[in-house]
């Protein structure tokens, strides 16, 4: 019973709590999105569900809802709807180690930036899933571009995570989040600067969000892996990709400036945490609606000929700097 | 040096262009919506002069009741997609008087001069379910009779409703036309009234 009440139910409690947490992010960046889309071209967006079509996204929900579930002919069924949920389940492991607060951390494990990016990874396995499975050429196509864009956008990402642990010696994010505590001028995107922006750029490449959208790419494959995808079983995509942005966010947030600990020190708090998460999300919004997709070469130049070198370049000098 | 420089120095200079962009969707992004909520809000009548609907008679300038439409057939020949009807009106026909004094007058070898047929149309039926708007007739009316409507808000329920004719449509604008004019009138004066 007092194992019960010391370890599972927090954890229980937890996962709740990042369902309803991934849920509501869900919602409200799905919406963010229009909205901010609409007014950067000058119009309103979605304006007639609700106050200023607030209700937009959930009555989009239910519609996705109510639609059938369609399987191709000759699709290979099992690896075809094992897909999305592949896509879905570990997003939601991926909120249980991201701190928001001194207590409001799911699950404080020393390996959460090992976890994150290893769980993270599950995404790419299930968008290949989903291409070759629905026995559809742009969804193959889809999927080919995003494992080569996956594989490729992952190492600068890494190094860069790799940079800051040779900085802290930690890799458990509550642990770095207290290394940034006190005045601005020890968040770590002043100590890392160049990781800082290798690590938004790759962010782009890892969620596959404009301008790094090859696999989705809607004027070439439609709408890449999930072409097929009808329903609820493209609403666990589009779901997924929402989340994952806003773990990256919430992961750069945590790693550069400084997690849930404010410019001056004591006005920490969780609101700090959400607050610089929601700026970097909406900077994604705003540079998918500014910039034009990029070629595959060209993404492809980006990453192994200017990202891997500085990348590589910045953790030897952490290293170097480290050891004097 | 010179590669180094194409290769290296260049790329980084020119990802200032990133911020210059992000400065444009910035700036439209606050700037206020260009668009209109359509049933709440309507757009305004000067805006309208650049929309192209439907083909509509333009009436005399002393007399707006009447096309300056002379039933020429111009443009019902050259439609391509045969959409307009126009009927010449006929001659009116002489009383029997006129008509006794006109053939003694032809007996007596005197020319006669018959009553001539009015020049506007008798009717005008335009069938825009047919219409592909491409503005021939407009273009060859040698009276400037036809122009394109602005009426965007038109609504037809049915196909019958499609056929519009266009000499009723020219009456209705031009009795709509003198009620909307003096309008302001009476608030003026009243204006001046509580003034004084």
């Amino acid at each position: 019973m007092q194992v019960f009440m010391q370890h599972i139910l927090p954890l229980l409690i937890a996962v709740v709590g990042a369902m309803i947490w991934l849920g509501i992010n869900a919602l409200l960046w799905v919406y963010c999105e229009r909205k901010f889309a609409g007014h950067i071209q000058r119009r309103p967006g979605p304006f007639e569900v609700g106050p200023h079509g607030a209700l937009q996204p959930l009555i989009d929900g239910l519609k996705l809802m109510g639609k059938q579930l369609v399987t191709p002919d000759n699709a290979d069924n099992v690896l075809y709807w094992t897909a999305p949920i592949m896509t879905m389940i570990p997003v939601l492991l991926l909120y249980l180690p991201i701190p928001y607060g001194p207590v409001l951390t799911g699950m404080d494990v020393n390996l959460a930036l090992l976890l994150i990016l290893a769980f993270s990874s599950f995404n790419g396995l299930a968008v290949i899933l989903a291409g070759w499975s629905s026995n559809n050429k742009w969804g193959v196509l889809g999927a080919a571009r995003a494992v080569s864009q996956a594989v490729a956008y992952e190492i600068p990402l890494l190094l860069t995570v790799l940079a800051i642990s040779f900085m802290t010696g930690t890799l458990s994010l509550v642990d770095i989040t207290n290394l940034q505590a006190g005045y601005i001028h020890n968040w770590f995107i002043f100590k890392q600067p160049l990781a800082f922006i290798i690590f938004i750029v790759a962010m782009f490449g890892e969620t596959n969000r404009a301008p790094f959208d090859l696999a989705e790419a809607e004027s070439e494959l439609t709408a890449g892996f999930h072409v097929e995808y009808s329903a609820m079983g493209f609403g666990c995509f589009f779901l997924a990709e929402y989340g994952y942005m806003v773990v990256m966010c919430s992961v750069c947030s945590v790693l550069f400036l400084g997690g849930y600990h404010g410019p001056i020190p004591g006005l920490d708090g969780w609101w700090w945490m959400v607050g610089k998460t929601f700026a970097l999300m909406s900077f994604m919004l705003w540079v998918r609606w500014t910039y034009p997709r990029v070629r595959f070469d060209q993404l492809l130049n980006i990453n192994w000929k200017w990202l891997l070198p500085l990348a590589t370049a910045n953790l030897l000098a952490t290293a170097l700097i480290m050891k004097l | 040096m010179g590669k180094f420089k194409d290769n290296v120095i260049q790329p980084i200079l020119d990802c200032w262009s990133l911020f210059v962009g992000l400065k444009v969707t910035g700036k439209y992004f606050c700037k206020p919506l260009v668009t209109v909520h359509y049933p709440r809000q309507v757009i305004d009548n000067e805006n309208l002069t650049t929309y192209g609907g439907h083909v509509e008679l333009v009436g005399k300038p002393k007399d707006p009741a009447t096309p300056k439409c002379i039933s020429c057939m111009m443009c019902v020949t050259n439609c391509p997609s045969k959409c307009l009807t126009v009927v010449k009106q006929k001659a009116p026909k002489p009383t029997p008087e006129e008509e006794a004094a006109m053939k003694a007058a032809e007996e007596a070898g005197e020319k006669v001069k018959k009553p001539k047929a009015p020049k506007n149309p008798a009717k005008f039926i335009y069938d825009y379910t047919k219409c592909s708007l491409c503005g021939t007739c407009i273009e060859n009316c040698p009276a400037k009779s036809l122009r394109f409507s602005n009426n965007i808000y038109w609504v037809a329920t049915s196909r019958k409703e499609m056929k519009i004719d266009l000499l009723a449509r020219l009456k209705e604008q031009a009795n709509e036309m003198p009620a909307a004019a003096p309008a302001p009138k009476p608030e003026a004066t009243a204006a001046a009234e509580k003034e004084a």
